[in-house]
């Protein structure tokens, strides 16, 4: 018999392996279902890690990488001080949407002027659209105790209905020919979040990614709030006594994560995508908080998750494209990942030993 | 001699770590109360939880009457006439008393049988109960009834209890002696454990004493004096702090007319408490555990508010404050709970010394953490009072119970407090780290700090308060000066016998 045996201390070996044995024992059991879907499966493992990275088409794939990175890390860095303290903020996606609504109203107001100030502006205001969009659930359950998941996942639902009503209404673009979606922010240069350099895929988002992951590290690790985001996270009871208090922990938490999921609409709005329409948001809210938890809420394991998840992303695309994988199998891949983590997470605190035989 | 009820032979059963029984011999006779003595740790609980089919030992054998006994779960132990009441209540406060006894037992009989029966034992043993009480508002003695009597339905030969008495006033101890007496005379064998010597003197016929692990003698209680036995459960001499003569200085801590629901449903209000600790004075605050304690510290430690003027330090309202803004002034305090609320589990002892040190000590400029010279505290707690631990980065669950005990008063002590409360400090606590703990609380009053102990152990609020009060149901009793108090007027204080009746036997 196999037995589970708390370790007396959390073993900070197992908590640097285990993301690398999740991504292995991912990748052992993916191919197996790739290839009970009649594929090669080191092949197709290659082509979903290998590709994007060192395959003919990388130069393509590699800015990519940046561009589906940048979102994820900076949205999964802000859940990650939430999910510290055991504030469950699920509804990313729709502050994701809110910056970005917000964040494109504001630039296109201004239209068609010219002017330095205009992107600047339209980064605060993303961020505060995301951060307005997350004290609905916080202020809710500060004053009523109302369970903040829901909440906030639902405000999610909102939150796309707004989006569907901006691009076929307010927001719509007049020379537009009637098609839903707003102007094109890439063809207006004081709103455009271009590249910063050609042809890498480094926007500002990234660099904002890079400054949140920063922050992040130093709060957690240097700062007071942080050491009370992590001291609710771990034992609230004693978080009360060390004089937390919650409620503001709470507001926060909260308005930091829907801050930088607003910044983060924002920026793929003005960039990548450059416009406000219907199918605007593909998910990073949620894919984020899988890239949360695979970076074990670390800030720099969240820089590596992000990659990685982008990596999957893109390979994942390419071997749809190219092998004729159906995008549900990706799904599931993706999902292992996430699965064998949380799994195998259970060996940082707990040893596995196989029983001594009882004595009768 | 004839075949005893229950003969243990060289039980061992480890855990990773340490050896919680070696080698555990003795027998129990018919109709004999046999005491398991020892110190916390000592490897009491693990001996009877293997009787009870609770933990399978790794060597050793039982036999019941003669027959070779090992039950694989607590089912077969009731099965075969062995009976347990645990010293924490299993019991649901919604349910009544009727309800709870049923969910027990295999084949409930329907309730009206149930309580019928119940009342049947209960009058017969001397242990009143309504069965259709709910069991919320029982006192934690009549509690202890419930307990018993769910023993009792099942006609048990052997009846465990594990510490019974920790949780009762001195009557209500009196009551249940006089219960356990009249099961003896029926010729249940009771194996009864705990480490207050007056009362196995008083009630046992026979005394096994543990030390880490180890059958370390036996003696018969009435013939053996309370000190040989705690040297024979310590294993050393015992050393008994010393108490300085002091002056008291003027009043540090002023509580009036303070009134507070329990933040749970199931707590205790406070209900209108008065005291004044002065300057240099050790308040002792008895009681018996669920009277008000924890809601006491918390409404000192800033975790419950009150009105202003309800707590004062110096004169000065402090009822609004939070924790932080209390420990700036120099009111500082050590909850009961040392996993999870006066520390975290999973964090370092260097951030579980900031947890409460960063105002005082300094460790934080502008909401920046000083780390090394929060390691430079951890170490110093660590160093002054005896914490055995590899260093400050181990994490607080690596500790054993005494040493994060000494880690988490330390860390008070040190802060140079004006006015310290403590809720019970030596809590499972070994006898050599509870002298070090209560000497540690009577040095820092020598140096003018007014210190409040909460505590149910009356011999260590006698040991070391000047002036004791009692809580009861909330409410504080009139402190009176400790010396010449006896013990009988003590319980009477902690609300004597809580309105339960004496056995009639």
């Amino acid at each position: 018999m196999i037995v589970l045996e708390k370790r007396p201390q959390p073993s900070r070996a197992w908590s640097m392996a285990t993301p690398l044995v999740a991504v292995l024992a991912t990748m052992f059991f993916g191919g197996l279902l790739f290839a009970a879907l009649g594929k090669n499966p080191v092949e197709a493992i290659g082509t979903i890690f290998w590709e994007p990275l060192f395959g003919e088409y990388a130069f393509y794939y590699r800015p990519q990488l940046l561009v589906k990175g940048a979102p994820l890390v900076l949205i999964a860095i802000g859940l990650s001080l939430g999910f510290r303290a055991g504030i469950w903020n699920i509804g990313a996606e729709g502050q994701y949407i809110m910056g970005a609504i917000v964040g494109a109203g504001v630039g296109l107001a201004f239209y068609p002027m010219e002017a330095f100030y205009i992107f600047p502006l339209m980064v605060i205001a993303g961020a505060l659209g995301g951060w307005a969009w997350a004290m609905v659930p916080a202020f809710l359950k500060v004053r009523f105790g109302t369970n903040e998941i829901l909440v906030s996942l639902m405000m999610v639902y909102v939150a796309e209905q707004l989006l569907a009503s901006m691009s076929l209404g307010l927001l719509k673009n007049p020379e537009g020919f009637g098609f839903p979606g707003s102007r094109n922010l890439q063809s207006y240069a004081s709103a455009h979040n271009a590249e910063l350099i050609e042809g890498t895929g480094m926007h500002w988002g990234v660099v904002a990614a890079l400054i949140a992951v920063i922050f992040a590290y130093v709060l957690l690790n240097r700062h007071m709030t942080g050491f009370h985001i992590r001291l609710t996270g771990e034992a609230p009871r004693a978080a009360r006594f060390a004089g937390v208090k919650p409620a503001r922990l709470i507001l926060f938490c909260l308005g930091v994560s829907g801050a930088l999921a607003g910044l983060a609409g924002l920026f793929e709005v003005s960039g990548p995508s450059g416009q406000v329409s219907i199918d605007f948001n593909v998910g990073y809210g949620f894919t984020a908080i899988i890239v949360a938890f695979l970076g074990r809420l670390h800030p720099v394991g969240i820089l590596l998750a992000g990659g990685l998840m982008a990596l999957t992303y893109i390979g994942g695309e390419i071997a749809q494209g190219s092998l004729g994988l159906p995008a549900a199998a990706i799904q599931v891949f993706q999902g292992m990942l996430l699965f064998f983590l949380l799994a195998l997470d259970l060996l940082t605190n707990y040893r596995i030993r196989a029983a001594r035989k009882e004595v009768a | 001699m004839s075949t005893p009820l229950l003969s243990i032979k060289g039980l061992t059963k480890a855990y990773p770590g340490v050896v919680a029984n070696d080698n555990v011999s003795f027998d129990i006779g018919e109709g004999e109360v046999h005491a398991l003595l020892g110190e916390n740790g000592a490897g009491k609980s693990t001996l009877v939880k293997m009787i009870y089919g609770l933990v399978k030992p790794d060597s050793g054998t039982m036999s019941l009457r003669g027959a070779p006994y090992a039950p694989p779960e607590p089912r077969a132990a009731r099965a075969d006439g062995i009976a347990m009441v645990f010293q924490h209540f299993s019991l649901f406060d919604a349910l009544n008393v009727a309800e709870n006894i049923a969910l027990g037992m295999e084949n409930p009989p329907a309730m009206g049988d149930l309580a019928a029966r119940i009342r049947e034992v209960s009058e017969t043993y001397g242990l009143p109960l309504d069965p259709f009480r709910t069991v919320g508002d029982l006192s934690a003695g009549e509690r202890q009834r419930v307990e018993i009597i769910r023993c009792l339905l099942q006609d048990p030969k052997l009846l465990i209890m594990d510490e019974p008495t920790s949780v009762l006033t001195p009557q209500e101890v009196e009551i249940l002696f006089q219960t356990l007496q009249k099961l003896r005379s029926e010729g249940t064998s009771i194996l009864y454990i705990s480490h207050k010597l007056e009362e196995i003197r008083t009630l046992c016929d026979h005394a096994t004493i543990l030390r880490l692990g180890k059958n370390v003698g036996e003696c018969t209680p009435r013939e053996t004096s309370a000190r040989d036995m705690a040297e024979m459960m310590v294993g050393t001499a015992l050393k008994t702090p010393e108490r300085s003569g002091r002056e008291f200085g003027e009043i540090a801590l002023d509580i009036s007319g303070l009134s507070v629901p329990s933040p749970s449903e199931f707590g205790t209000s406070l209900k209108n408490v008065h005291m004044t600790v002065r300057k240099g004075e050790v308040l002792g605050i008895g009681g018996v555990a669920g009277n008000g304690q924890d809601e006491l510290l918390a409404v000192l430690s800033g975790e419950i508010l009150t009105a202003a003027d309800a707590v004062k330090k110096d004169g000065q309202p402090v009822g609004r404050m939070g924790p932080t803004a209390r420990r700036r002034l120099g009111l500082l305090t050590a909850p009961e709970e040392r996993l999870g609320h006066a520390a975290a589990p999973n964090m370092s002892l260097t951030e579980n010394a900031l947890l409460t040190g960063s105002v005082r000590e300094g460790l934080e400029s502008n909401g920046f953490l000083k780390w090394a010279e929060t390691q430079a505290f951890a170490e110093r707690i660590i160093k002054e009072f005896d914490v055995r631990t590899p260093g400050p980065e181990n994490a607080a669950r690596s500790l054993s119970g005494g040493n994060l005990q000494k880690f988490v008063i330390g860390r008070e002590v040190l802060q140079n407090p004006d006015v310290l409360v403590v809720n019970q400090p030596t809590w499972g606590v070994d006898a050599s780290a509870a002298a070090a703990i209560r000497q540690a609380l009577l040095d820092l009053a020598a140096k003018g700090t007014a210190v409040v102990c909460i505590s149910q152990d009356l011999d260590e609020l006698m040991e070391i308060s000047d002036t004791f009060a009692a809580l009861n149901e909330g409410r504080l009793s009139a402190p009176r000066t400790t010396t010449g108090l006896t013990v009988d007027e003590i319980g009477l204080m902690m609300g004597g016998a809580h309105g339960m009746e004496v056995a009639h036997v």
